[in-house]
């Protein structure tokens, strides 16, 4: 665990010492300071939207530091060559695979808490009140559903050569399920056969990132998630990151790396 | 710990501390009695799928190799060899086609195997956005020393390379020279009983040629055995104590340098033109 540790810790340092976070972050903050500033109307509902607003800018960006920094991950160890003097170590692959995991997992965590921190302030600071169950809900279901889109960001780095196309892929997918996923079942009943299970299969076998996204809770005070339930996506995402592990493992195993 | 525990009963080894390394019997050979051997290729022999997808590439044909212990062992060949390959083979990069490799009497295929190997691969652009002490402290973590033995250990290399005054500065602000000695620093972390190194001196100024020269040589003295490839003949001349010339994927020679220099009568760069055929060709 230790060597999984150690490897985490070097992409954890990647992260804060590129400007990647900085610079979505400082877009985020300046566009959501910028939008507080001005009144539309004089509508009451400002402070709703500023939230929305705010959340759907570090949806963005979580995804972005999310895809970006898993997807070059084995590659930038390859084209540098660094893949060779850490696997001339005693670490298997399956380490590798991992502390690039748990690296890239924790340091999406770390940029989420520093946005939602930021939400946090922007909301308290406008509403005078946080609601504070959802608030930690939807920072916790937001980082696990993460955890899926870095295990998906890693396999796909062991499939396509570039990061650049893994990246886009990985973008155009995520993006697909959290717009389209809860409606291809309703999409899939309006279809013909065979064309009508083709696409309940792929209701059934995505993983459905829409699930994790409780924005409304926190735009329009809704009452929290059961602990119940936020723990059936965090077993949900888990299996689903698991599978996505395993793939990038046996992909990886049995890859010939030549120095 | 576990995979400690595991080798030391299938091996029978004793474990006092680090790992301790017992020869298989059969490893001695005439001129060699009683000399520890540390790496070992059987019937090594690599193929590739050719690059135009047709037909494979046999890039080692039924390699055979032993280094002893306290060896400098110069791994010699022109371009296409066999000798990279080899050493991937041996650093468990890439899973030979038949035949089998061993560092200290393991299997490469243990990951294990690598436990007291240090390795500098040619040309490595090592994390840029790391320092050379941040650098040495991960890879140290790598191996599971303790954080103060670490300390003490990364102290040591950076004077050893030269790095001290840099030993906080971003590795992207080095140059080609400071990131070799960087790289033979962190081949050097775990003090390793077999350093392999690959084309060490590639790339370098006369200057940072000599410096690793200098560091082979200081490491050969504390009876560290060095495996490594080169295309400098005079410089492995002055350095191995034995060699061997691979062309093509096959063995051409393995001898002491100063038996073969006596049997040829000329010197290494002679010897090796005439081994891989160039010779040959000229002539004719």
């Amino acid at each position: 665990m230790n060597t999984v540790w150690a490897l985490a810790g070097v992409v954890i340092k990647e992260l804060y010492r590129r400007k990647d976070f900085y610079v979505l972050f400082v877009l985020t903050a300046v566009m959501t300071l910028l939008m507080g500033s001005i009144t539309f109307f004089n509508d009451p509902r400002i402070a709703s939207y500023l939230k929305d607003i705010c959340l759907l800018l570090i949806w963005i960006s979580a995804l972005v530091i999310a895809i970006t920094t898993t997807a070059r991950q084995i590659p930038a160890e390859r084209e540098n060559r660094t893949i060779f003097p850490l696997l001339a170590k005693p670490v298997t692959r399956g380490q590798v695979v991992a502390g690039k995991f748990l690296g890239c997992w924790l340091a999406s965590g770390i940029a989420l808490g520093v946005f939602y921190l930021f939400f946090g302030v922007v909301s308290a600071s406008r509403e005078h009140d946080l609601a504070v169950i959802q608030y930690l809900q939807a920072l916790w279901l937001h980082w696990v559903m993460l955890a899926i889109v870095v295990g998906l960001a890693l396999l796909g780095s062991l499939v396509f050569a570039a990061p650049s196309s893994n990246a886009t892929i990985c973008f155009i997918v995520v993006l697909g399920i959290l717009l389209l996923g809860r409606h291809l079942n309703q999409v899939a009943l309006q279809q013909p056969e065979p064309l009508r299970t083709v696409v309940y299969s792929i209701y059934f076998l995505i993983p459905h990132l829409e699930w994790y996204d409780i924005r409304d809770l926190l735009l329009y005070d809704h009452p929290g998630l059961r602990w119940t339930d936020c723990l059936l996506a965090t077993l949900y995402a888990g299996v689903y990151t698991a599978m996505l592990l395993l793939g990038a493992w046996l992909l990886f195993r049995r890859k010939p790396l030549h120095a | 710990m576990w995979q400690r525990l595991c080798l030391c009963q299938v091996k029978g080894f004793v474990l006092a501390g680090r790992w301790q390394y017992a020869a298989p019997q059969n490893n001695t050979e005439s001129g060699s009695k009683n000399m520890e051997v540390i790496l070992e290729t059987r019937d090594l022999r690599v193929e590739y799928r050719a690059q135009n997808g047709q037909g494979k590439k046999v890039a080692v044909k039924g390699l055979n190799l032993k280094v002893h212990a306290g060896e400098v062992f110069g791994f010699l060949g022109p371009n296409g060899a066999g000798k990279t390959t080899t050493m991937n083979v041996l650093l468990g990069f890439v899973h030979a086609t038949a035949g089998d490799a061993y560092l200290f009497g393991v299997s490469v295929r243990e990951p294990i195997a690598r436990q007291r190997i240090g390795y500098l691969p040619e040309l490595t652009y090592y994390y840029k956005f790391l320092t050379a002490e941040e650098l040495l402290r991960f890879y140290a973590r790598l191996f599971g020393i303790p954080r103060a033995e670490a300390d003490r250990r990364i102290d040591q290399l950076l004077r050893l390379v030269e790095l001290e005054a840099a030993r906080k500065r971003p590795i992207k602000t080095y140059s080609k020279g400071m990131q070799q000695r960087v790289g033979l620093a962190q081949a050097l972390i775990n003090d390793p009983d077999l350093l392999i190194l690959d084309e060490p001196t590639s790339g370098l100024d006369p200057l940072g040629r000599m410096k690793v020269r200098e560091i082979i040589q200081r490491l050969k003295n504390e009876g560290k055995t060095v495996f490594f490839s080169s295309h400098e003949l005079g410089e492995v001349e002055t350095v191995c104590d034995r060699v061997a010339i691979i062309n093509q994927g096959e063995l051409k020679v393995e001898d002491r340098v100063s038996a073969l220099v006596e049997k040829h009568q000329a010197n290494l760069e002679q010897i090796f033109l005439s081994l891989i055929g160039y010779q040959a060709e000229v002539t004719a």
